[in-house]
């Protein structure tokens, strides 16, 4: 990460050096501060509440403070089955929420519709909304979910802020 | 699916044969399970019978259903279950109507929780229900244009409206 050591002055009290670039401190900040967006529509949810529950706290990923609001949230988890009825609605949340924003498709109805091959299920919330991370599972487990929290922090590690973003490591 | 005989019908069945004669199609008692069908002209007041009747006594609507029959002539099949909190009896009562005049009597008026629920089989099969104070659409959206999604000639995977996203260029 470029970070070395910090604290170790509580000890001795000298002052530490760290090196890093600015984007990669930028980055550091926030992918350690993710706060969610509760979107819970369906079995998933279940999993997701499970997933910030003591047994399992995803605080630990500095990924729990769970909002109900988008417009202070940058971590959008679809989970459960998206009706079309509902797309404009997770449409008009995730443009409601403030940049820089992620969304991870928790599960396999948010991600392809599952076996729901039917007249009202959007077939993947991609078809609307730019997806980070697909999380797999019918539904996924708690890890699955910190899984996808922690291949999405990787992700953010290699974005870009000051500079422009190569093609390549585009979300 | 024929009248019952040989056996002896369900008082209740009975009852209703009794009291209208050319409305009561048939009886089906099957696991302890009452179905009447009865005649479309009929149904409103055999409900009205089964609601003020105290012998009936059944004050609690517990659904309305509708059933597709694609290759009968009367393809339609609507599906109303009854119980009785105080009589702790059910029934659950049909009637038949076609493609062409597919209307039939809505219970609102004896039952109240009856508004929704008819509303919803209007929605997924186009029925109709005469004299239902306010029968739009209750799941789909009320612009919902491509028709009624549960009859079975209705295309499992709709007509494109789940893959469009008009929402996305209003945007724009």
């Amino acid at each position: 990460m470029g970070l070395v050591q910090i604290g170790r002055h509580d000890k001795d009290g000298e002052l530490d050096v760290i090196t890093t670039t600015l984007e990669k401190a930028v980055n550091w900040a926030r992918k350690g501060s993710l706060w969610p967006m509760t979107f819970g529509l369906a079995c998933c949810a279940i999993e997701m509440i499970a997933a910030v529950s003591s047994r399992y706290d995803m605080d630990r990923y500095g990924a729990g403070v769970f909002r109900a609001s988008p417009r202070q949230s940058d971590l959008m988890i679809v989970a459960g089955t998206v009706c079309r009825r509902m797309a404009p609605v997770i449409r008009k949340i995730y443009d409601q929420m403030p940049e820089p924003k992620y969304v991870i498709a928790m599960g396999s109805c948010a991600t392809s519709g599952n076996i729901y091959d039917s007249y009202s299920v959007v077939q993947g919330v991609d078809r609307f909304v730019p997806v980070d991370i697909y999380v797999p599972g019918c539904p996924p487990t708690p890890e699955a979910l910190f899984d996808g929290i922690l291949k999405l922090q990787e992700r953010i590690m290699l974005k870009r802020v000051f500079t422009k973003q190569p093609d390549q490591v585009k979300a | 699916m024929s009248r019952v005989t040989g056996f002896e019908m369900h008082p209740i069945a009975e009852r209703i044969q009794q009291k209208f004669p050319e409305g009561f199609l048939k009886a089906v008692e099957w696991r302890g399970d009452l179905a009447v069908t009865v005649a479309r002209q009929s149904l409103h007041e055999v409900a009205k019978c089964l609601h003020d009747d105290p012998d009936m006594d059944f004050d609690y609507i517990v659904h309305v259903s509708s059933v597709d029959w694609p290759e009968e002539e009367e393809r339609f099949e609507v599906v109303w279950e009854f119980y009785s909190i105080r009589k702790r009896h059910r029934i659950r009562l049909k009637t038949r109507c076609s493609e062409s005049d597919c209307e039939v009597d809505s219970l609102v008026d004896i039952w109240k929780g009856a508004d929704f629920m008819e509303r919803e089989v209007y929605d997924m099969m186009g029925i109709r229900f005469r004299n239902h104070p306010d029968l739009r659409r209750i799941l789909m959206p009320d612009d919902y244009n491509e028709g009624y999604p549960l009859r079975k000639d209705f295309p499992l995977q709709g007509k494109g409206w789940r893959d469009t996203f008009e929402f996305l260029n209003e945007r724009q």
